[in-house]
């Protein structure tokens, strides 16, 4: 892992350079306000709508509902952001000849490519933990107050589910010289972890399965068995980065 | 420079044995056996597609050979060897960069990556930048650079950490002449502590600065030596007059003349010159300045010429007949023979 923490270092800073941490960060801290402000007024909104002809009667908004539209808006626009974060980091480089320029350079293949899954990854973490401070602090205006700790650890798994979409799109990124193919890898995978997660037997450890832990956690309930789906996806993150190295370390540049 | 001194494979810098590279049914490089002296400066020649520039990317790691093998500093290079990478600089013919980056920060990433740090790094960054010309443009994002400030930053970026070898792609093609100037006395200044290997199509340069070249053509080793010795190898009688100017009529009589004579190979009048290729350099020299008299033509010059390294490329890779060349006036790369 020759010249990692250089290579890091270089990752972080064209992540914030190029605007793209600030960006996501500030849409996710939008996510996180809205979460809450969405679950606490939607019932007075369609009142407001329905205005005198319609009337839409909705049970009073709850803390859970809250949480639950948290992990939803960061679930939905969490992946596409996951997606576009991972889609270019090593096919535009290749195509570019950036990648070329670095690895004549005392820089390990696996430095290259592990530099850009962590920093994908950090900016992942900023983001969706910026986006659960601030849906844990509009909750507890509108709402009350939920446990510290259970809300990390919810925004903790979600990251984690984030980040098997963007080791995903990032196996295709390496596997191509093409941001745009990259993401349709990433949106297949997203289609086809929907279709499996209709199997009660194997959906718990599918990304999308870490919601209903991280739901539970976030309100202070037992989220029941969370080891085997962490671990489960975790591993599917290890493979993918794995198998990315294991084909970039051959490729022509 | 960095690092201890080249390894073994004898004086090689740069060694390659049987280096045979495939793209599809395409024969790029064919069996090359290559040996670069450490402490030269080697000039790799050749036409467009003679497997230059894939014989560089394999030496650098971009590229994999098909078959052969390539070693740097005794090191094979098939490998990712970032170890070995620290001995080596490299300038593509096309260097791309980062544009968000500014100069200065593309120079310190490279440093820091071959192992600098703190105040040195500073102080070889800065000088670096005043060799190179960008001194000011440093603190600017790369993506507002020239063409030919894109190119001395490519040349930085080689240099910056004093590589033992030093491999250079077409280093002068975007560069103005100053930048040419420059360069060349850098690499001048390099002789004889790094090994350089430069390709280029400029043969004045490679005359220049030069010691050692390989002329390839589709892929194969023509010759390769000592500039000296091949000059010398090729060298050829030839003579060169020429006219004052006007004399269209009497010149055109005289070359006629000349073609005549017993010892003439061929004689061009061509550029206000006339150029006199030989048989017999004694007889000719006795009896060209006769006729010239006899012709009543009246020369600026006279001259009995030494070969240049163009006449000598020229003899050995020869201009492409019509049907070796592609749309675009390259020569077309060799097909493997599958029978």
């Amino acid at each position: 892992m020759t010249g990692f923490s250089v290579l890091l270092r270089k990752e972080l800073l064209e992540q914030w350079r190029t605007l793209r941490l600030p960006v996501i960060a500030a849409v996710f801290v939008v996510i996180g306000l809205g979460s809450p402000l969405l679950a606490r007024f939607t019932p007075e909104l369609l009142e407001a709508l329905g205005g005198a002809q319609f009337q839409i009667v909705l049970p009073p908004p709850t803390t859970a509902d809250a949480v639950d539209q948290l992990i939803k808006n960061v679930s939905q626009f969490g992946i596409l952001v996951a997606v576009l974060l991972a889609m270019g980091s090593v096919a535009t480089e290749k195509e570019r000849g950036t990648a070329g320029l670095i690895l004549t350079k005392p820089a390990s293949r696996g430095a290259f490519l592990f530099a850009k899954l962590v920093a994908i990854g950090g900016t992942l973490a900023v983001a969706t933990f910026l986006a659960a401070a601030a849906a844990w602090f509009y909750t507890l205006i509108l709402f009350e107050a939920l446990p510290v700790g259970g809300f990390a650890a919810s925004a903790l798994l979600q990251w984690l589910a984030l980040m098997v979409f963007a080791a995903i799109t990032f196996l295709g990124s390496t596997l191509t010289r093409s941001a745009l193919a990259a993401a349709g890898i990433g949106v297949a995978a997203f289609i086809v972890i929907g279709v499996l997660s209709v199997f009660p037997s194997i959906a718990p450890y599918l990304p999308i399965g870490l919601g209903a832990p991280a739901r539970a956690l976030a309100l202070g309930l037992p989220p029941g068995d969370v080891v085997g789906p962490v671990v489960a996806n975790v591993a599917l993150i290890g493979a993918m980065a794995g198998l990315s190295w294991l084909s970039f370390r051959r490729q022509e540049l | 420079m960095t690092g201890a001194p080249l390894a073994a494979s004898g004086d090689a810098a740069v060694r390659t044995r049987g280096l045979t590279k495939r793209f599809g049914s395409v024969l790029a490089l064919d069996s090359l056996d290559l040996d670069v002296p450490r402490g030269s400066v080697f000039g790799l020649l050749g036409p467009n597609g003679a497997g230059k520039t894939t014989t560089i990317r394999i030496l650098t790691g971009l590229a994999r050979a098909t078959s052969g093998s390539a070693s740097v500093a005794g090191v094979d290079v098939s490998n990712d060897r970032p170890d070995l990478r620290r001995r080596l600089g490299y300038l593509d013919q096309d260097p791309r960069f980062y544009g968000w980056m500014k100069g200065r920060e593309l120079l310190e990433l490279v440093g820091r990556l071959a192992g600098l740090a703190g105040p040195g790094l500073r102080t070889r960054v800065d000088a670096t930048l005043e060799r190179t010309g960008l001194a000011e443009a440093g603190s600017r994002r790369i993506g507002t650079y020239s063409g030919g400030m894109r190119q001395r930053l490519g040349i930085a970026q080689a240099v910056l950490h004093e590589p033992e070898l030093l491999i250079l792609d077409e280093p002068v093609s975007s560069l103005d002449p100053e930048g040419r100037r420059d360069l060349l006395e850098l690499i001048e200044s390099l002789a004889g502590t790094a090994t350089v290997v430069v390709s280029t199509h400029v043969l004045a340069d490679v005359e220049r600065i030069c010691d050692r070249v390989a002329i390839l053509d589709r892929g194969r080793l023509v010759t390769e030596g000592p500039l000296s010795e091949l000059l010398a190898a090729h060298a050829r009688p030839i003579f060169r007059l020429r006219p004052v100017l006007g004399q269209g009529d009497r010149v055109a009589a005289l070359a006629t003349q000349l073609r005549a004579a017993p010892w003439a190979k061929s004689v061009e009048v061509a550029a206000g010159t006339v150029r006199i290729d030989v048989t017999d350099a004694d007889a000719a020299s006795r009896q060209i300045l006769p006729l010239v008299v006899a012709s009543g033509v009246a020369l600026t010059s006279f001259e009995q010429a030494q070969p240049t390294l163009e006449d000598v490329f020229l003899e050995l890779v020869g201009p492409a007949s019509p049907d070796e060349l592609d749309g675009r006036g390259h020569l077309r790369p060799r097909e493997v023979d599958r029978s």
